[in-house]
């Protein structure tokens, strides 16, 4: 079969060639105008003049477009349409789109859309958390609480308590490729928009909006982005919208694509936290509750801010069991670029605050945090015991291994009966209750943290290491290393529950090849391999006899974005269903032509055995489009079980959890701050892995994206609320030799209990959070300069790291 | 202006624009959209290509590369490494084995790097790859993919040959001669100079100075041979102004070891194939890395101005920010440093280690005799507006005893030499404590202590 096989990305040799099409590489018809913002250059305050004949006047210029000239909605915002394309006549953050010039080139266009003379009224930009509170600017009438038990007590009457506070910095996406589409108008006003964005639909929604057509005038096509990372799902409606706009006024193809600055400068980032807690705890490490406050800065428009925000309550717990607790959450709303999703989604920010405690707990006991951690850790899924559902569900890919071939009847009777409860009504919950739940009462059946523990930390060698490190440290005086440990628990779905679900639209043609098109879109992930594997294992063939085709919402209409890790669990099944269909057909008409019960037809190695005699999944094509069978097939699926009350932050907001544990050793210079990563030890759980290779190379990249997020990539605003870190040359992410010398990576060995696609599971995402190991183990670093607690802040830049050097010497 | 280059083994006349870049040139006249667009400043590294010359094969940063600097060179992208029968270059081959790529916009600029690379028998591919940023994959099974291409056979199609015979008809304004130089520049003195175009790049890309004006006349500096020579003199060396930091990098690898770390470090491998230890210097950056150490080093600038030619010790040249002591019309010749310095030291702080603009750049040369410091050269970039001399933390040092009470002397001294600026990438205050922590590095690194976390393993 081909899941399970580390097949390369699809698009492998294409990459390598360099013959991989993305949006700004699509042959541009004749006549193309290009397209750039003009953008304010204050963060708060009202525009008083706004002089653009400059700016009509400059090379090129074929129209320059204000709010006044857009046609219909002035609307870019994925959530509460609070979020003018252009300035509607009030500036909320520096670098806002103000106008919008149309050249002949994209240089013409760039160079007109700075010579606008613009003057402003200046109010005082809302910058700093500080700043918001005292304005009581925030999105939401209230900060969002959710609690579990009576924490107060819990605090008043722990034998130890500690506070403290966590800073940790937002993050700028750095996608390779920039923001970038290219509108094609249409006879009769039709759209077709390429975009490079992860949520076809919505650009599908806002350019549709944009142009006062229904959604069925506009089609969205987008093959590949050149990386996304959450900094496409809602950050490219503004460059679509653009092109579609202009294109339906100028009936020219339009394209625009932002610079690297201009991208930086406009587009938002990862949310900004500032966690405060308040723990309790025994002597032995164990906590008796925790209170947390959460901070964060949203920016001027909602975008994704609250479920970002939730997210990060719903993360809190990271992999332990709290028997009180309080997270209280404020979105706070300040003049700066909107901030929006990025990978995690606000999960990074919550899990690395209770890490944080640990860690400060650990300190305080001077005890080991790997095992402060442990005893803290959510009762073992085995411990607990299985309901009888996981145990069936369990056997049935075992038995699709074994068999080494899909066998149509093996799923007529269990599996396709199984799995129809996906695609029609929905399963109540599990109602057995444990005290084994998290701050939102979900409760936690699968956790697999103490097995993966066990195995990381001795594989890694974890506890010799770190007597090592210690002794390394004694002999050394300016050169510190540091050593950390620690686990991931993400939840997996959309939290907004009727995004969880996805379609499909497969067809076989009479030579046997297949074409394959689903909601979810590629960015880097691998998405389009692991689909394109499910779909061949349904019809027992080759890779290769399928084609992965662009996402298009003229196939599939709806779609959600592809985010919150779930573009393999929720088109994967989809994909599954409609090749099912086709197979179930063809395996129809072949028993009947046969004269053989519908069972005895099973689609292995290319070939269709029907009982006795054998032909080739292309002959049985054709002998079934002969038949007159209908060979294309739409599917569809739901994500079961999840329901949930976001104000109230109580139920089941996640299908599953996918789980992971790391260990990174660091060394740190006391003299100046600067630091490195050493050794990175990772166990993660990918469920029955689709793709091994694939599902390492998310490990790996996240890992790296995560442990970057928490050192070196700094954003800096200035008074002004100008963003200082615009471009690669003062934003640093990781470089190739900041990747750790030595980095194992291992997938646990274990099937998702849940009932996904071949019990496999989501892997976007969860490995961005071993990266908070890399700070724990700086931490680790800094503590071992002296007694007092270092209260390292992210980014651990080499500044910060020498500020909690002295810290910790005080 | 007509041109003439090879392109993946063809050869193209050319009438160009001189700021069009090769990228845009690439991408919207020949449909080549292989190499990408990743920042437009040259610090990402997907608009790497091969660029062969008499001088040999190296990969530049297209972005920044204007056209006429290709005159009478081979240049080959992403979509000529394959072979003419479409079998893949044994990088691309072991990239798709190892999974080096994910979203694959990075992939076409890390292929023409490693290609190169391995064309050149390189394989120290971390500061090969430095200058190639990826977002995807945490670069592990790109060095797996780099790894596994070693000593491969270098495909017979990679050998450009410089197509030197092409290079005679152009009118490209690019003087032969310094002397030609110094006459066109006296003639222009509001005109622009364009070695490697690190810097210059940037006013093209970013701030159009070139359609505003700001730019005058261009004359290119790469057909200028005689800024490019490295003149031993004995106990001195004359470096042109138009040398590489590749090659001042390969100059002072054995002799000033410290100072060559410190220039594997500046820019990437891309810049350091443009950039130009003249340029670095003439741009007057407070935190250029050359500078710091060429004063540390005592180094002597060669300026010349028509016909006329005047000398001064490098820190002159650093007037305040913004301003150095150059006439309009005048330019660098060369600079002329002393091959012996054993205790030349210079520490690079930087937010990233790889491919980024120092926060603090520290060099320091101390001579010391019978346990005594007779004389101290110290200077610092980052520090204040110029790159400069800690003069008042050198005076603390000489005569007296090589030891830690005399450094922490000198670190206090530093107090007084400087006051820094706080900005994006350190606070002031954080400047000053790693300008001291340097000082106190620079004593355990002379008596032999291992003080540089970059050679610390697990």
């Amino acid at each position: 079969m081909s899941v399970s096989k580390p097949l390369p990305h699809d698009a492998a040799k294409l990459h390598v060639m360099g013959t991989a099409r993305y949006v700004d590489d699509v042959p541009m018809p004749k006549g193309t105008l290009h397209l750039a913002f003009g953008t304010s250059a204050i963060a708060r305050g009202t525009i008083r003049s706004l002089d653009l004949d400059p700016v009509k006047n400059a090379p090129g210029v074929v129209a320059v477009l204000t709010a006044n000239n857009l046609p219909f909605a002035n609307d870019v915002s994925p959530s509460i349409h609070d979020e003018p394309m252009l300035s509607n006549g009030s500036v909320h953050y520096f670098g806002q789109p103000i106008f919008l010039v149309v050249a002949h080139t994209h240089l013409q266009a760039r160079f007109a859309a700075r010579q606008g003379n613009i003057s402003y009224t200046k109010d005082t930009p809302i910058l700093s958390i500080e700043d918001a509170l005292a304005a009581d600017s925030r999105f939401e009438d209230c900060p969002r609480i959710y609690t579990k038990g009576d924490v107060d007590t819990a605090l008043s009457s722990a034998p130890n308590r500690l506070t403290g506070c966590l800073e940790m910095g937002g993050q700028e996406h750095f996608y390779l490729e920039g923001q970038a589409a290219l509108a094609l108008p249409q006879e009769g006003g039709d759209m077709v928009v390429h975009s490079s964005t992860q949520h076809p639909t919505e650009i599908q929604h806002k350019v549709a909006e944009g142009l006062g057509v229904p959604m069925h005038a506009v089609r969205v096509e987008i093959r590949r982005m050149g990386g996304g990372f959450g900094g496409k799902e809602s950050q490219g409606n503004a460059l679509a919208v653009s092109c579609a706009v202009a294109a339906s006024l100028t009936g020219k193809p339009c394209k625009m694509r932002y610079d690297r600055d201009d991208d930086m400068t406009i587009t938002g980032k990862r949310h900004d936290f500032r966690i405060d807690y308040d723990v309790g705890f025994g002597d032995n490490g164990r906590l008796t509750g925790v209170d947390f406050t959460h901070y964060t800065r949203c920016g001027w428009a909602q975008d994704l801010s609250l479920p970002v925000a939730d997210r990060a309550m719903l993360h809190a717990d990271n992999a332990y069991l709290l028997p009180t607790a309080r997270i209280t959450s404020h979105r706070l709303k300040t003049n700066m670029q909107s901030a929006t999703a990025f990978r995690g989604f606000g999960g990074p920010q919550g899990m690395f605050g209770i890490e944080r405690v640990m860690d400060h707990v650990a300190h305080f006991l001077n005890k080991d945090p790997a095992h402060v951690r442990r005893i803290n850790y959510y009762t073992a899924a085995a411990t607990l015991g299985e309901p009888s559902e996981v145990k069936k569900v369990r056997s049935f890919p075992a038995q699709l291994k074994s068999a080494a071939m899909t066998q149509t009847g093996a799923f007529a009777n269990s599996g396709t009966v199984k799995a129809s409860s996906n695609f029609g009504d929905a399963q109540s919950p599990a109602t057995s209750k444990t005290n084994n739940t998290t701050p939102y009462d979900m409760e936690v059946t699968d956790f697999i943290l103490h097995e993966m523990t066990d195995k990381v930390l001795n594989d890694a060698d974890y506890d010799a290491r770190r007597k090592a490190v210690a002794v390394w440290n004694d002999k050394h005086a300016i050169l510190k290393k540091g050593i950390a440990f620690s686990p991931v628990k993400f939840g997996i779905s959309f939290t907004l529950t009727h995004l969880n679900q996805a379609g499909a639209l497969v067809h076989v043609y009479q030579d046997g090849s297949i074409q394959l098109n689903h909601g979810g879109t590629e960015m880097g992930q691998g998405l389009f391999q692991k689909v394109a594997q499910v779909a061949a294992s349904r019809f027992g063939v080759d890779i290769a006899a399928v084609k992965i085709t662009a996402t298009d919402t003229g196939k599939i209409p709806n779609t959600s974005a592809t985010a919150a890790s779930s573009g393999t669990d929720l088109n994967g099944m989809a994909v599954q269903n409609a090749c099912d269909i086709i197979r179930d057909r063809i395996a129809n008409c072949l028993a009947e032509l046969h004269q053989v019960k519908t069972d005895e037809v099973t689609f292995c190695d290319g070939q269709v055995f029907v009982a006795d005699h054998e032909m080739s999944f292309a002959n049985a094509a054709k002998v079934a489009y002969e038949n007159r069978v209908s060979l294309s097939a739409t599917g569809f699926y739901k994500t079961p079980d999840v329901a949930w009350n976001r104000i109230a932050g109580k139920g089941r907001p996640f299908f599953y959890f996918a789980y992971g544990a790391a260990i990174s050793e660091v060394v740190i210079d006391t003299l100046t701050g600067e630091n490195r990563l050493l050794r990175v030890d990772i166990l993660h759980d990918a469920g029955a892995s689709l793709n091994p290779a694939l599902d390492i190379g998310q490990i790996e990249g996240g890992y790296v994206q995560g442990a970057g997020w928490l050192t070196t990539e700094e954003l800096v605003w200035d008074s002004a609320g100008r963003l200082q870190t615009h471009a690669p040359s003062t934003y640093k992410i990781p470089a190739c030799s900041d990747r750790p010398e030595i980095f194992n990576v291992t997938l646990w060995d274990g099937q998702n209990r849940a009932e996904t696609i071949y019990q496999s599971k989501a892997v976007g995402e969860p490995p961005f959070m071993l990266g908070i190991s890399a700070h724990l183990a700086l931490a680790d670093a800094c503590a071992a300069c002296g007694p007092m607690y270092p209260n390292l802040q992210a980014p651990a830049t080499a500044q910060e790291v020498l500020q909690a050097v002295k810290r910790s010497r005080a | 202006m007509n041109i003439t280059f090879l392109l993946n083994g063809e050869a193209v006349e050319v009438d160009t624009h001189p700021t069009r870049t090769l990228l845009d040139w690439l991408r919207d006249t020949q449909n080549l959209t292989g190499t990408k667009e990743g920042c437009n400043e040259g610090d990402c590294g997907a608009c790497s290509v091969m660029i062969t010359d008499d001088k040999g094969a190296r990969a530049l940063n297209a972005c920044i590369l204007f056209m006429p600097q290709l005159h009478g060179k081979a240049v080959r992208t992403v979509e000529g490494l394959a072979a003419p029968d479409g079998t893949l270059h044994p990088v691309q081959e072991t990239m798709i084995d190892k999974h080096g790529s994910q979203c694959g916009f990075c992939t076409p600029g890390f292929v023409v790097s490693m290609a190169t690379a391995h064309l050149n028998g390189r394989t120290d591919h971390d500061d090969v790859l430095a200058g190639n940023l990826c977002r995807c994959t945490g670069y592990a099974p790109i060095v797996r993919a780099a790894k596994s291409a070693e000593g491969t056979k270098i495909p017979d199609h990679m050998r450009d040959s410089p197509p030197v015979h092409l290079g005679k008809k152009t009118d490209i304004l690019a003087p032969k001669t310094s002397d030609a130089l110094a006459a066109w520049y006296m003639a222009n003195p509001d005109g622009t100079l364009i070695a490697g175009a690190t810097d210059v790049g940037l006013w093209v890309t970013k701030d159009f100075h070139d359609q505003t004006g700001k730019m005058g006349e261009i004359a290119f500096l790469n057909r200028c041979t005689d800024l490019q020579q490295i003149r031993d003199q004995g106990d001195t060396l004359r470096i042109g102004a138009t040398v590489t930091m590749t090659d001042v990098l390969a100059t002072v690898r054995t002799l000033h070891p410290s100072y060559a770390n410190m220039i594997r470090r500046y820019g990437s491998e891309q810049v350091r194939n443009a950039a130009t230890i003249g340029g670095n210097i003439a741009n007057g950056s407070p935190i250029g890395d050359n500078p710091p150490a060429l004063i540390a080093l005592g180094a002597t600038l060669h300026l010349r101005h028509g016909d006329s030619r005047r000398d001064m010790p490098i820190e002159d040249f650093f007037v305040e920010y913004g301003k150095q002591d150059r006439k309009a019309g005048e330019f660098i010749e060369a600079v002329t440093i002393p091959k012996s310095a054993p205790t030349l030291r210079c520490y690079k702080l930087s937010k990233r280690f790889d491919q980024d603009i120092s926060t603090v750049c520290g060099c320091f040369n101390v001579t010391i005799e019978n346990d005594t410091i007779i004389a101290a050269c110290i200077a610092f970039g980052g520090m204040s507006g110029t790159p400069k001399h800690a003069k008042l933390s050198e005076v603390t040092l000489v005569g007296q005893p090589w030891s830690r009470v005399s450094i922490e002397a000198a670190a206090i001294a530093l107090l007084d030499d400087f006051q820094p600026l706080s900005d994006m990438r350190a606070s002031a205050d954080y400047r000053m404590e790693a300008a001291q922590g340097q000082l106190r590095r620079y004593f355990d690194d002379l008596n032999g202590i291992n003080t540089n976390i970059l050679e610390i393993s697990a």
